[in-house]
């Protein structure tokens, strides 16, 4: 599959709230690695990053150009949040909802619905409301929800952060799929073991700057800072 | 004590008996308070989904005067409206004045700000809720405020209760542009005030309890109908 997206270029963008810098300059180059990993500490910028390059988040200067304009990646892309938003409606509902957006008819979004369920093993709750779904559940309804459209690029912002080992296993396995079918992965982590399970490259920030931008087996093997050394370690990193 | 007790047998021997001019009085209370809360609703549930999707200069203002207006003086509205419906208003020929659409004129203008207010409410927490979400999806403004009206229905069924009960207890605007004319533009309130004023007590108190009872039963049936507090349901 053709992903007219990539290569994205940013150069020197910064997020700005109410006068103070979340991060950057950021200067970045991504030709499309099926997952790019974003990691560092608490308060690096993770979050900020993602929110960017979707545009979510306003940029305060600099640049962020995608090989395709911006109406196509509106349409193209996808996020999922730490915390699942769930529609206050039926997981049935939720799931038909982006495809009754795009202007798909009611009974080929039920057929997707449906088959999408399926992939992420929901098929028992179509008709419960959303919201009253345990958190693992919620998140594997977001996946589905954001990769029913079929987007070129997926943001995920630590998906996993609130799961146990069981539905963080049952989300890598959704994201393994998507990335094979030709979704390219924007995602932040604080697992390690996911960065490594997942990741083909990987974003390393700290107080909001990138330090490294390195291939997955590089970067695990011999991070070339001596910061991105002691956050793999285990250590506190200020 | 003793008006109470024979307010309540009357009211109670005027139901029974399904006394015609109660029926005709309490049946207009009914259509002129529903057709004023339809309108209402038709007005004020969009306008607050729009307060709380869109951000534009002055919005903190139009909220802030919502909100101040929901204590709007009901006799100051109807006497705003009787002015204009006079016959030498700007829209006296229409010869609105004393009809019942009349009433419901003011009544829309004074419940309005209520359902608004009340409903911008849940809908802004609704789409606090939302908003990443809708963004990322890259929904119109137009699915943004559908989808919010849609999902917070129930708390905006909460909102047009409260305009109704607004609406079927108030008396000072109705008086003033529907006159209280016995057959044409008589209703429940007008009529306590009037019996009041003769002092016919017990009659007044027995249409009281009647209207009570059916801003109870309303709201009862409005409840059944949305499927509120019930598990598992918004």
């Amino acid at each position: 599959m053709v992903n007219t997206l990539f290569p994205l270029t940013v150069t020197g963008a910064t997020a700005r709230r109410s006068g103070r810098d979340l991060i950057g300059p950021i200067d970045l180059h991504l030709s499309g690695a099926p997952c790019t990993m974003v990691i560092g500490p608490n308060g690096s910028g993770k979050t900020t990053l993602l929110r960017l390059l979707s545009g979510a988040a306003r940029l305060g200067a600099g640049q962020i150009n995608w090989a395709s304009d911006a109406d196509y990646l509106r349409a193209a892309q996808a996020f999922v949040f730490q915390r699942p938003v769930m529609l206050r409606r039926t997981v049935l509902q939720n799931l038909c909802y982006p495809l009754q957006l795009r202007g798909v008819s009611r009974v080929q979004a039920r057929r997707r619905a449906e088959e999408w369920a399926a992939k992420v093993g929901l098929t028992d709750l179509l008709d419960r409301p959303a919201p009253a779904l345990s958190g693992g559940e919620q998140q594997k309804l977001a996946l589905a929800r954001a990769l029913i459209t079929n987007p070129k690029v997926l943001f995920l912002d630590e998906p996993c952060a609130a799961l146990d080992g069981r539905a963080m296993r049952e989300v890598e396995a959704i994201l393994q799929a998507a990335k094979t079918a030709g979704t390219r992965l924007i995602m932040s982590t604080h697992d390690m073991g996911q960065a490594r399970r997942l990741a083909d490259e990987v974003l390393f920030l700290l107080h909001g700057k990138l330090h490294e931008h390195t291939p997955a087996a590089e970067f695990f093997a011999a991070p070339q800072t001596p910061q991105a050394a002691a956050f793999l370690n285990g250590d506190i990193v200020e | 004590m003793d008006d109470l007790w024979h307010g309540l047998a009357q009211a109670f021997w005027l139901v029974v008996r399904f006394d015609p001019a109660l029926v005709e009085i309490a049946a207009r209370s009914l259509q002129v308070t529903l057709s004023a809360l339809f309108f209402a609703c038709l007005i004020a549930m969009p306008l607050a989904a729009f307060l709380a999707v869109r951000r534009f200069r002055y919005r903190r203002t139009v909220i802030a005067v919502l909100n101040a207006l929901m204590g709007l003086p009901p006799v100051v509205v109807g006497l705003i409206v009787y002015v204009f419906l006079s016959r030498a208003g700007p829209f006296g020929v229409l010869g609105l004045l004393f009809t019942p659409t009349a009433m419901i004129i003011a009544q829309v203008i004074i419940i309005v700000p209520l359902i608004a207010s009340i409903a911008h409410q849940s809908l802004r927490e609704l789409w606090h809720h939302y908003h990443d979400l809708l963004i990322s999806m890259n929904v119109t403004q137009f699915q943004k405020v559908t989808t919010l009206l849609w999902d917070a229905r129930r708390a905006l069924l909460t909102a047009a209760l409260a305009g109704f009960g607004r609406a079927i207890g108030e008396v000072g605007a109705i008086m003033i542009v529907g006159g209280n004319i016995d057959h044409a533009t008589r209703v429940l309130t007008t009529a306590i005030a009037l019996e009041t004023g003769k002092g016919e007590f017990a009659f007044a108190l027995a249409l009281g309890f009647i209207l009570i009872a059916l801003a109870i039963l309303v709201n009862l049936s409005i409840h059944w109908v949305g499927k509120t507090e019930r598990e598992g349901q918004w």
